[in-house]
């Protein structure tokens, strides 16, 4: 009879560390954060010579202080009495402006350019593949710059506007002037107002809302709701007794009624813009752009097209052949093909390549300090750096301001891809 | 059967008659190209008048140019009124858009030069055809290009090769035994000549020595030839580690990547660049004074190298299972697998990819401007248009500068497409 014996204790020996795989990967690891911990204790305590050496340290009181420069594209009231931090909150919002703006008109663009790149239209297919071809493939800088150039070279001086005999007048009805200076449009306001109130305090973050685009919007939203229940009433009327009632028109009567009673309650007329006489400033009121923030947005607005129509190319040939023909075959229209067959397999492959191209041109746009557009690259990395001299901490804060916004948009585009992932069993 | 009679009975084929002229040729064409419905009718008018428009507003500007004179206000006079191009500004500013304005003039054949070998030594990387020996010069040309550029003795950059020539014996000879072991030994070695190098460069600075030319007086379109290439060829090899870093099993590991990866690829390049500008210097040891372009140029190596690691992993993701599993069950480990199996076909997959980050790492060198380097656009911008003489003349010099990328762009894209139809074997 034989007995079982165990097996020999294995000890531990040190070279396991390295010749083992069970524990190689630990002496690596270990190795690594060892180096790491080094590398920035040497970054840190460089660091902290240098500034001994120059008498600074690592400070925020400077955002508190003055900041002594005027922003000429604002959307809430500063003045250069105001706070770095006010500063560089305008700055922000400047940013949040562009990337907004030309998000929109880029998507615009560019659907438009994909789709017409696929037109049977042999002279469109082909200018459309040279647009994008000629933006991909030039530095966007280089666009913004041109753009501002053409600007100045070619529109007509504000001063043109001046005079009992003036060259240019403005076009649109008086709502629109076009100058070197930038462009001055009406400016909706309200002759029964409900006011402003201030979020974020009283300090440097205040942000004065209007009360009323806040109602607007609130009726825009009930009539969106009113339109959606009263839609599917519809659907659940024509289910019971398959008659449908009317439902275009009432959905007409839904969105608009209401706005417009609104609009005449809170007195809504156009103000600006309007001469001054005056021959430094002949231009006043109304909403006013500047060239710089103009030249920023379409610059920006055609470049990322170009990117954006190669995705809504691609994601609309990424859907075979077959699947337009199956739903033929089914006897669903051309256009409930598209809504209902094409788009949504297409829209999986478009939308995770957009929500990057918006993320490009959100960091694109703090090129606007090429062009002099006061974003938060030119307020708080650029003259708030420049006066203060405090380069860590102002690079540190744009740093981060970035980076929320890219995490916080990843992690929308994560979410989204979630929602629409092929469920596979 | 004799229909010889039967008068009604052909005896030879007619002649093909010709398919009616709406149904063949350019009218067929037309039809189904350009008028096929009424709105596409309407389209194709509204784009023809759009080129005549173009075509003809463009083409006088073009044919009148005047291509030699000293300013504006010269080419005005030659010009007399009539539309043209002043691309006289081109011909005299030559050499400054390409060089910068501090290069020395009698000097510009070194940077010349450099840029011809450069498409020798890119070549055989290219062009799989092209014989294998012409890698070597491949593998000389950094150096020779650093020595053209930057001049002073050859000594430098010779010694720095030799130090990467030990290191790499030194490895070949330790690999059998292990590759961790055969890397350090090949460092360490490296390390050990270039420290000893440094008294053999100050004792004989003069062998073969050209002038020497700081990096502050590069500028042009060589200072963006010069980053572009310089990043993308250091960005490869550090890309390919995060992205298997970023894969790796090692939980440390992995993580250091992956919040590298991400904190780069969340911030614009231009803030990178304003701490290559002004914050950099505070995290090195005081008194240390190196130049802005290699400051630079460590930002936007660690820039695209983020964006390939990224490009990589997706290759890397694309690859089945079945591969890692193969290249165990031959017994490979690590390194011998990631070596022969897995980076030859993650790489393969992500070649149209890394083509797109480093045409888009191209574009980006221009944003050196904004931080006051004086590359293609800094120059147009600062110098030229800011000179009395050429002070309004935008048209020919952003032309110029758009018709120099997009050149070099659409070229570098052409090819990566080109490269994909020859690697594509029809399986994935």
């Amino acid at each position: 009879m034989s007995t079982l014996s165990d097996p020999p204790v294995e000890r531990f020996q040190l070279s396991q560390l390295i010749n083992d795989t069970r524990y190689r990967s630990y002496t690596f690891q270990f190795i690594a954060l060892i180096l790491l911990v080094l590398f920035f204790a040497y970054l840190g305590s460089n660091l902290v010579n240098n500034l001994r050496e120059a008498g600074l340290n690592i400070s925020f009181g400077f955002l508190s202080e003055p900041a002594g420069y005027d922003i000429n594209q604002r959307l809430l009231d500063y003045n250069s009495q105001d706070s770095h931090l006010r500063a560089s909150f305008l700055g922000l919002i400047n940013t949040l402006i562009i990337a907004v703006l030309g998000c929109f008109t880029a998507t615009i663009i560019g659907v438009t350019v994909g789709v017409l790149r696929l037109s049977n239209n042999w002279l469109v297919a082909k200018i459309m593949a040279i647009y994008v071809e000629i933006f991909r493939n030039v530095p966007v800088l280089i666009w913004i710059l041109i753009i501002m150039a053409i600007f100045t070279a070619s529109l007509p001086h504000m001063r043109s506007f001046h005079g009992d005999d003036p060259e240019n007048t403005f076009a649109l009805f008086n709502t629109l002037a076009v100058t070197k200076q930038g462009v001055w449009f009406s400016e909706p306001m309200f002759s029964r107002s409900l006011g402003e109130i201030s979020l974020f305090g009283s300090h440097s973050l205040r942000f004065d809302v209007s009360l009323d685009f806040v109602a607007i919007i609130a009726v825009l939203m009930a009539s969106f709701f009113g339109a959606r229940a009263w839609t599917k009433h519809a659907n659940k009327v024509q289910q019971e007794t398959g008659v449908r009632p009317n439902t275009s028109l009432v959905n007409l009567a839904i969105w608009f009624v209401p706005l417009i009673a609104l609009l005449i309650i809170l007195g809504f007329y156009l103000d600006g813009p309007t001469l001054t006489g005056r021959k430094l400033k002949p231009i006043d009121d109304g909403i006013y752009l500047r060239n710089s923030l103009i030249a920023l947005w379409f610059a920006l607005s055609i470049y990322t097209a170009a990117f954006i129509a190669e995705n809504v190319r691609a994601g609309i040939l990424a859907i075979s052949k077959g699947q337009t023909e199956a739903a033929a075959s089914l006897g669903l229209r051309p256009g409930r093909i598209m809504n209902l067959v094409i788009l949504p397999q297409a829209l999986r492959v478009i939308i995770p390549p957009l929500i990057s191209q918006y993320l490009n041109l959100t960091k694109n746009s703090s090129l606007a300090i090429a062009v002099g557009y006061m974003d938060i690259t030119g307020t708080l990395g650029g003259i708030t750096l420049n006066q203060t001299g405090r380069a860590i901490e102002c690079v540190l804060m744009l740093m981060l301001f970035y980076l929320t916004i890219s995490l916080s948009i990843s992690a929308i585009m994560n979410a989204y891809n979630n929602a629409v992932k092929l469920k596979e069993r | 059967m004799d229909n010889k009679d039967i008068f009604y009975v052909r005896e030879q084929m007619l002649p093909e008659q010709a398919p009616p002229a709406t149904q063949s040729g350019i009218v067929k064409w037309m039809r189904d190209n350009l008028f096929s419905s009424w709105f596409n009718s309407l389209l194709t008018l509204v784009a023809i008048y759009f080129v005549i428009k173009i075509v003809t507003g463009a083409f006088p500007w073009f044919a009148n140019g005047v291509w030699v004179s000293n300013s504006l206000a010269e080419c005005r006079e030659i010009l007399q009124g009539k539309t043209g191009g002043c691309f006289a500004v081109l011909t005299e500013r030559w050499h400054q858009l390409l060089f910068g304005f501090k290069y020395p003039d009698d000097q510009y054949w070194r940077p010349t030069l450099a840029f011809i070998l450069l498409f020798v030594a890119v070549s055989p990387v290219l062009f799989i055809a092209l014989p294998r020996k012409m890698l070597i010069f491949t593998g000389l040309y950094p150096f020779l290009a650093f020595w053209l550029i930057w001049g002073g003795t050859i000594l430098i950059p010779v010694l720095v090769l030799v130090g990467f020539i030990v290191g790499y014996i030194i490895f070949t000879r330790l690999e059998a035994q292990s590759f961790a072991m055969a890397a350090l030994g090949g460092i360490i070695g490296a390390a050990v000549i270039w420290a000893l190098s440094g008294f053999v460069t100050s004792a004989a600075s003069g062998v073969l020595a050209l002038e020497a030319v700081p990096s502050r007086d590069m500028g042009g379109f060589m200072l963006n030839m010069i980053l572009g290439v310089v990043c993308v060829s250091l960005s490869l090899p550090i890309g390919i580690l995060l992205a298997l870093g970023r894969q790796s099993s090692m939980p440390i590991i992995k993580w250091i990547c992956v919040v590298f990866i991400e904190f780069i690829r969340g911030v614009p390049l231009i803030t990178l660049l304003f701490v290559a500008n002004v914050v950099l210097a505070y995290f090195l040891p005081p008194g240390t004074n190196f130049d802005l372009i290699l400051r630079v140029i460590i930002m936007i190596t660690m820039f695209s190298s983020a964006y390939i690691a990224e490009v990589i992993r997706g290759g890397l993701a694309a690859l089945p299972t079945g591969q890692y599993e193969a290249a165990d069950s031959l017994g490979l480990d690590y390194t011998q697998a990631t070596r022969l199996i897995i980076m030859p076909q993650a790489l393969k997959i992500s070649i149209p990819g890394i083509v797109n980050v480093a045409v888009g790492l191209f574009k980006d060198t221009t944003l050196v401007s904004v931080i006051s380097m004086f590359d293609l656009v800094g120059m147009i911008r600062g110098p030229i248009l800011a000179s009395t003489e050429w002070n309004g003349v935008y048209w020919e010099l952003w032309l110029f500068a758009v018709f120099l990328f997009f050149v070099i762009c659409y070229g570098i894209s052409q090819y990566s497409q080109w490269l994909e139809r020859q690697l594509h074997r029809g399986h994935h």
